[in-house]
């Protein structure tokens, strides 16, 4: 077996549609902090998500998980089309302010029609151009996170001032879509920049996913597909002037642990292969056992197809129980995964370094 | 029951941006770690107060063309905030300022029923309207209301956010939902089932005749800047006449008077620590910047020991930005001549005594006793506590002035309901048809 070429990643949603009661989201967090698992996710879209149903605002979720967690990253899904960018800002930092530097976001377009009536300030528009404005977003988002620098609160009694006024800046951008002057109400959150999402499954997503994201989730059914894809996401980020290796590629994959192997002895052969099964409209159904998820995980992360998986539960308290219990304990038994989180920051368990403010580097270099 | 047992309302303000709240002072802790908002929510629940209240900020203020330095600078979201805090929290109310102007009904109404849910029925919602281009820069609707259409729009966001709660029956039925109106055109369905409490409280703020009665048509709680109790006992009659005209009963709406207090162990000790507070809340500095703040022109050339300007203010100034400018600038100019002509004051001292005392001073005793009277003299049915200090400012009101108010019989000795609306005796929003 080859040795795999990076950590491995593995992160988990706790969706809950029609689930009002905070501790529905409470006890699955805390089963996946059990996990050590890098985050969970709670997806979220504008309008609701059918006709009749229901669901909370995802970032308000994990605000309300984050002192009941002490480790795990968080990300909900923010949408941009009818949010105003500032308020996105503050809200995600908040969420890193709140959790003690574990926030993330997931972003998210609004496309439909039904979403815009919603609102009434504009009508629905194509995808390519919403994730363009969206690409624009995550930018000004940024650029309010780094509008504080990090040593600007100063308190200083003698010259009575609480902060150096050097130190807050303007952002003044101007998009395609907004303006923003800022700077940020919100001062700089502990990780600088929280952690930044999108879900690359459809290739409208991948110019602003390239640019912008710090982890992607992609669909993939074989892992030679999935390379496929994570080089050209590569390809397209390194085009933007960054680092390949700053996209963490994710395979999502949903799990449905029901009827598979009870106990890890039954696990099928190494080297057999576990299919995926292609889901229109969804991410690829894994159906079996704990075990034989862990065959797939290895398999293509030791080839070097991915960084790790987003695994949606389709049943969440019994899957995630079973993927924690099952799949991560063996990942974990065979040293591919850690077995306790090693910093408190969800950039640490992800391996990113804390972005220092642009601005700060600006005035350093103009000194 | 009799007007001596008339029940208080309380509830904590997280100290704010301005310079009541004192940030030299050696106690004073971060306005932003998360550890601050739960030390005073941990505190105020351990006080059986009814709520927990924050402000809201969406453009950093703004003095002489830079950003305004000498007071707290930076605060959270606050919705975000108080879902964290329904984490650590079990039936304190969880107040959010969020502004009218510049949101959207259907989004914010998803987040206050989502904040509701998560809370158990605790949220609340003091809902505030801006009008200024220069908070609209940070948005892309940018900031072009009319001062008349600030409280239209408002009364329309409040109702539309209640057809939205509304369009969810209790029993987790979605019905679709139109609204046609001056300031939204709206339809589809809303995301969110009906929250605990039908409709989270609605607080509005603001002592104008149109927010007034537009506090009469559809506020909760109306929190007010009437510290005193003949103008307390003024406002408090002028709102409850006018619920009437909404077929609403006095008891619907509650007031609640932001006030601030100081203990001590005998009232000369009081005293002299709200003196010392005072001192600490204007530094030569501030006293400098108040004053500017009402001439509109730059006055760092004078001394803050020295006497005040001969100059007169500039009424159309736009020095100051993102803070409401109260009153007749030549007026006030006057008032504080003739004050510091009458006592011999310099400009710091002069500031100090134009910014009035405390609310309450006194010992744990006499504050009580103070507070008691206020509300049975129908002055106000509660207050907004807004501490100097961040956050320890309400340990010694809940450790030694609450158990007072209990033995008084006007304060609760327990939670008696689990949702906010509980705690302030509101009745729940009937399900419209």
């Amino acid at each position: 077996m080859a040795v795999p070429t990076g950590t491995l990643h593995l992160a988990a949603a706790i969706d809950g549609d029609g689930q009002y009661q905070a501790p529905y989201y409470v006890e699955l967090a805390r089963l996946a902090e059990e996990g050590t698992l890098d985050f969970i996710t709670v997806d979220d879209t504008f309008g609701p998500p059918g006709p009749g149903r229901g669901r909370l605002d995802a970032l308000a979720v994990l605000a309300r998980v984050a002192p009941a967690t002490g480790r795990i990253g968080l990300v909900p899904t923010v949408t941009t089309t009818h949010t105003e960018p500032f308020h996105v800002s503050s809200a995600v930092a908040t969420l890193d302010w709140v959790s003690r530097g574990r926030a993330g976001w997931r972003v998210e377009v609004s496309a439909t029609e039904a979403e815009a009536r919603l609102v009434g300030r504009r009508p629905a528009a194509p995808a390519g151009e919403l994730w363009a404005e969206a690409g624009e977003v995550a930018d000004v988002v940024a650029r309010l996170w780094d509008s504080w620098e990090d040593d600007a609160e100063i308190r200083d009694a003698a010259t009575g001032r609480f902060i150096d006024r050097d130190k807050l800046h303007y952002v003044d951008f101007e998009g395609a879509h907004f303006s923003v002057r800022g700077p940020a109400i919100v001062p700089r959150p502990p990780q600088g920049h929280p952690v930044v999402a999108v879900a690359a499954t459809d290739p409208v997503t991948w110019q602003t996913a390239a640019r912008h994201a710090d982890v992607v989730y992609l669909r993939a059914t074989s892992l030679e597909e999935a390379g496929r894809i994570r080089d050209e996401l590569r390809r397209r980020a390194v085009a933007h002037g960054r680092e390949p290796g700053a996209l963490t590629v994710l395979a999502a994959v949903a799990v449905d642990l029901a009827d598979g192997e009870g106990a890890p002895g039954t696990a099928p052969a190494v080297n057999s292969p576990v299919a995926l099964i292609d889901t229109p409209g969804g991410p690829p159904l894994y159906r079996g056992g704990p075990a034989g998820l862990a065959e797939l995980i290895t398999g293509w992360h030791t080839a070097d197809a991915v960084d790790g998986f987003h695994i949606t539960p389709v049943a969440p308290r019994h899957d995630l129980e079973r993927f924690v219990n099952g799949t991560v304990a063996l990942l974990q038994h065979r040293g591919l995964f850690r077995t306790f989180y090693p910093g408190a920051a969800l950039r640490d368990h992800l391996g990113l370094s804390r972005p220092a403010s642009r601005y700060a580097l600006e005035r350093e270099a103009a000194r | 029951m009799s007007r001596q047992h008339q029940q208080i309302h309380l509830a904590a303000h997280f100290p704010g941006v301005n310079n009541t709240t004192v940030w030299t002072d050696p106690r004073s802790r971060s306005q932003i770690d998360f550890d601050s908002f739960e030390h005073l929510a941990r505190t105020a629940e351990r006080g059986l107060f009814d709520f927990f209240f924050l402000a809201e900020g969406l453009r950093l203020r703004e003095h002489n063309g830079r950003i305004h330095d000498l007071d707290v600078v930076g605060r959270p979201e606050s919705i975000t905030v108080l879902n964290a805090l329904a984490a650590v929290t079990e039936r304190l109310g969880l107040a959010a300022t969020v502004n009218a102007t510049f949101n959207e009904p259907y989004e914010l109404a998803r987040r206050l029923a989502s904040l509701d849910h998560l809370s158990g029925g605790r949220a609340a919602w003091n809902v505030v309207t801006s009008s200024d281009a220069f908070t609209g820069e940070n948005f892309r609707r940018g900031g072009f209301l009319d001062r008349a259409d600030r409280y239209t729009r408002a009364a329309e966001f409040v109702a539309t956010a209640r057809e939205l709660w509304d369009s969810w029956t209790p029993d987790g039925t979605s019905r679709p939902f139109a609204h046609t109106g001056g300031h939204f055109t709206i339809d589809g369905e809303f995301g969110v089932e009906r929250s605990p409490q039908g409709h989270p409280v609605v607080i509005q703020a603001g002592d104008s005749d149109e927010g007034r009665e537009f506090a009469a048509s559809a506020a909760d709680i109306i929190f007010t800047r009437h510290g005193s109790p003949a103008a307390g006992r003024a406002f408090y009659a002028d709102v409850k006449r006018r619920l009437a005209r909404y077929g609403r009963a006095p008891e619907e709406l509650k007031i609640m008077p932001g006030v601030t207090l100081v203990l001590g162990d005998t009232a000369a000790d009081a005293q002299e620590k709200a003196a010392e507070i005072r001192l600490q809340q204007v530094s030569p500095q501030t006293a400098l910047l108040t004053l500017e703040q009402i001439w509109g022109v730059d006055l760092s050339g004078y001394d803050p020991d020295g006497p005040l300007p001969d100059i007169d203010p500039d009424p159309d100034s736009q020095l100051t930005q993102g803070r409401v400018r109260h009153g007749d600038p030549l007026a006030v100019a006057a008032k504080w001549r003739a004050l510091s002509e009458e006592k011999g004051l310099s400009i710091r001292q002069t500031v100090i005594e134009a910014n009035g005392r405390q609310s309450f001073i006194g010992t744990p005793a006499a504050v009580a006793a103070q507070m008691t009277e206020f509300v049975a003299a129908d002055a106000a049915d509660g207050f907004i506590l807004v501490p100097h200090l961040t956050p320890g400012g309400l340990d010694d009101f809940v450790d030694r002035v609450v158990p007072l108010l209990q033995e008084r019989g006007v304060f609760r000795t327990a939670y008696s309901g689990t949702t906010l609306r509980d705690h302030l005796g509101l009745p729940y929003p009937g399900e419209r048809g």
